[in-house]
């Protein structure tokens, strides 16, 4: 009794006294679901970074950073529940790791003025920035995922793809659907033959897929999957007995969960990235220590150097050097979502940057400007080894193709612009 | 002591035939309707609109709708959600090539419209019953989804497959789009409820109510009493259709604002909608009310006192949720498979004669 009236005195001095208030990181994460697989890593990620920024640094440019959760479960309704929750709380940005979400929360970041960053997911022409003010997605978005994959395959077959049959296995929805535009623009370029394949959410459901791609044999297969529709996909592959190394997924299709339970029949899959894998980074040891052993570590703490728990905090880098730059440009530690706006339209990532934050040659050189969002698109690939079980990078990160995807981002952005009667920025 | 005719005296069969024939319970539905009208927008703000009555509002109207076609009818409907994905790309379709005309009519246009394609998958019904009709509304369910991922026209060709609700107003205030100020779109809904509310009650009462509650309680009998059952089943299913049609476009154009129909309007909001005619009780509009409150505001409230006055992780309390959630399904089918009306019902008696029962 008399400790607890104790903490409650201080409790009250410390609120009394003239604390700066937190800065607040909402984290719209998924535990639960049919993509719980991919949300729990992620978010582990992200909440572990903050939670190593507080206990090692002493917070965000002194300030210590607060992160609430909530659970979307993947769920429209529920994100937007979340979203109208967690915004009156000072939120400096939002990555709701969901492109339907995101497609929600596009028209209204921008009413409420509180930033968007969607890194590699959500809607494409947001790299954009003269139509899109507030929402970000550098450093790579779907398109250049699409061409990365492309790109990928033309060095593998000597800068030729003519007469090649490419299928598209992908979620029916609208982050499934995003790269089909581009693809079909690379397929009229390169002169191969695109299939596209949808695959109903959750995605349990593919035998009539994978029975197609059996009978028309492509030469290669993408996939845009997400959640357990990744399992049973490469399980489905694996059961045809198509080559691994000819079935190549985005992102968002290339973790540790997505290829274990085909166990060593996955061995050889490829998915692309815009980060770096493993857990080979000093940032690291850091984690170990000021995190794990601290018993600090967000949700079950099994997580640490997986793919996505590697972009998770990768996702939560890039907000902490948004909000210092921010807090350098604005002069104060205590900044508002249009600061923390500013400053990750005015963020500096070379690699000296990631190399003092222990993670030298994390992600891409990049620097984001008030006309481009979206970064430089460098898109990488990885390979499965399932003997060692890693992931490991086999293709650098290297250019997609600008000028395809140059116009289709200004043709989306323009009809965005004229359904809501935007005024390009940026002059 | 409360709910007592003594004393209330009518003179007029008018009178006698009120929704609320006794004083208290009338007087209580006059404030509850001032409450919501004259009290709840001034104080609102986003979160609550948002995150609790905007969804509370819709799907009271889209659980009225299917009580009148379950619960009063007879007709087992699993096609709600693919009913209220025609109304939600009805009003899109409609907002995006007439921008100028009021939303209002955009939404009642909706509703027509369902009404249509709901009669016309309710045609089998003349044929077949129970649990077939069931697996044909089903059928409605897939194939409706399937047509709006499938045929571009409906989503104008965007690259995503999604439809964005642009910003719309009626009478000039801004009711669609992220601008849209809490107090409008709430009322915007409310409006909508009420009269769909008042609606639904007068026909249910009414002969065409009569009509329907005789094909569901025996069909043949009905048959032979002389009620129509072509007439009685396609009504029957064009009002419901309506009501749908309309929930789902509010669902869209006030609620949502973006939609992707497999997520959105998929067989789980059939299930939804479903579960709360049967929870809030069928045949009844106060249970449309119940069902959707108790299903729309006990997953936030256990959210609420979960994560934020418990501090619980957040994936244990949605584990809870669910858990939660089902055992009181299944606990109040088992103490009154009535539904909340029914316990709602029980209670009026009860304070009727409170304190002297006997």
């Amino acid at each position: 009794m008399k400790l607890k009236l104790t903490t409650l005195a201080l409790g009250a001095v410390m609120a009394a006294g003239p604390v700066m208030a937190d800065l607040v990181f909402p984290s719209l994460s998924y535990r639960t679901g049919p993509y719980a697989a991919g949300g729990i890593p992620f978010a582990d990620g992200y909440a572990d970074y903050f939670t190593l920024v507080n206990e090692r640094d002493g917070g965000i440019g002194g300030v210590k950073a607060k992160l609430i959760e909530c659970e979307t479960g993947y769920n429209t309704e529920k994100g937007v529940e979340c979203y109208e929750s967690t915004k009156g709380q000072g939120a400096l940005v939002y990555q709701p790791l969901s492109t339907g979400i995101t497609y929600q929360l596009i028209p209204k970041t921008a009413a409420d003025g509180i930033p968007l960053h969607t890194m590699g997911y959500g809607r494409t022409s947001a790299a954009n920035g003269k139509v899109f003010g507030n929402v970000f997605n550098y450093p790579a978005n779907y398109w250049d995922g699409a061409s990365g994959i492309i790109n990928y395959l033309l060095d593998e077959n000597g800068g030729d793809l003519k007469g090649k049959k490419i299928a598209l296995v992908y979620h029916n929805s609208a982050y499934g659907k995003e790269p089909i535009r581009t693809l079909e623009e690379l397929s009229a370029k390169h002169g191969f033959e695109l299939t596209a394949l949808p695959v109903d959410h959750p995605g349990q459901e593919q035998k009539s897929q994978w029975l197609q791609i059996r009978r028309e044999r492509p030469d290669f297969v993408m996939m845009w999957g997400w959640g357990v529709m990744n399992q049973v996909a490469i399980q489905e592959a694996a059961n045809i007995r198509f080559p691994m190394e000819n079935f190549i997924g985005v992102w968002w299709s290339g973790a540790e969960h997505d290829v274990m339970s085909a166990g060593a029949k996955a061995d050889g899959y490829k998915a692309v990235t815009f980060h770096n894998v493993g857990r080979d980074f000093p940032v690291f040891d850091d984690m170990q220590k000021y995190v794990v052993d601290a018993g600090k570590a967000a949700g079950a703490g099994d997580q640490i150097g997986n793919v996505l728990y590697n972009r998770g905090m990768y996702a939560a880098m890039l907000a902490v050097e948004a909000a210092k730059t921010a807090q350098e440009m604005h002069g104060t530690a205590d900044i508002t979502p249009a600061m923390m706006r500013d400053g990750m339209e005015a963020l500096e990532m070379p690699e000296a940057r990631m190399a003092s934050l222990g993670m030298p040659y994390f992600g891409p050189s990049f620097n984001v400007s008030c006309e481009n969002h979206g970064g430089p698109g460098l898109v990488g690939v990885t390979q499965w080894d399932a003997d060692s079980k890693t992931w490991s990078l086999i293709a650098d990160f290297q250019k997609t193709d600008g000028d395809v995807i140059k116009p289709l981002i200004e043709a989306d952005s323009a009809s965005y612009a004229s359904e809501n009667n935007i005024e390009p920025r940026c002059k | 002591m409360f709910y007592r005719e003594a004393g209330d005296f009518k003179v007029s069969y008018e009178e006698d035939s009120q929704t609320f024939p006794i004083k208290f319970d009338r007087y209580r539905y006059y404030f509850v309707l001032a409450f919501a009208f004259l009290v709840i927008p001034f104080t609102i703000n986003d979160y609550w609109a948002n995150a609790i009555l905007l969804p509370f509002l819709i799907y009271s109207i889209a659980a009225i709708g299917l009580n009148i076609l379950v619960g009063y009818a007879g007709q087992v409907s699993l096609g709600t959600g693919g009913f209220m994905a025609v109304g939600a790309y009805a009003c899109y379709k409609l907002m995006t090539a007439f921008p100028e005309v009021s939303m209002f009519v955009h939404v009642l246009l909706a509703g027509g419209v369902t009404a249509l394609v709901c009669v016309l998958f309710g045609l089998p019904s003349l044929r077949i019953k129970g649990f077939y009709l069931a697996v044909a509304t089903l059928a409605a369910q897939f194939f409706l989804v399937w047509l709006f991922n499938r045929v571009p026209w409906f989503y104008n060709y965007s690259a995503s497959g999604q439809i964005n609700a642009p910003e719309r107003d009626v009478l000039g205030i801004v009711i669609t789009g992220p601008n849209a100020p809490a107090w409008a779109t709430y009322l915007f809904c409310l409006i909508f409820l009420t009269i769909c509310a008042l609606v639904a009650r007068n026909l249910t009462r009414g002969t065409v109510g009569r009509s329907w509650m005789a094909i569901r309680d025996m069909d043949i009998a009905a048959e032979i009493i002389g009620v129509n059952p072509l007439k009685a089943k396609l009504t029957a299913f064009a009002v419901s259709g309506f009501f749908i049609g309309v929930s789902g476009a509010l669902f869209f154009a006030i609620y949502l604002g973006a939609v992707e129909v497999g997520e959105a309007f998929g067989i789980t909001k059939s299930f939804l909608v479903l579960f709360m005619v049967i929870i809030g009780g069928l045949g009844s509009i106060f249970g449309s009310f119940a069902g959707a409150a108790f299903l729309v505001l006990l997953p936030v409230v256990l959210k609420v006192v979960g994560v934020d006055v418990l501090g619980w992780p957040t994936d244990i309390v949605a584990h809870f949720q669910l858990v939660i959630v089902g055992a009181l399904i299944v606990l109040f089918l088992i103490v009154e498979p009535h539904g909340l009306a029914q316990l709602w019902r029980v209670a009026k008696e009860k304070l009727r004669l409170w304190p002297f029962p006997h």
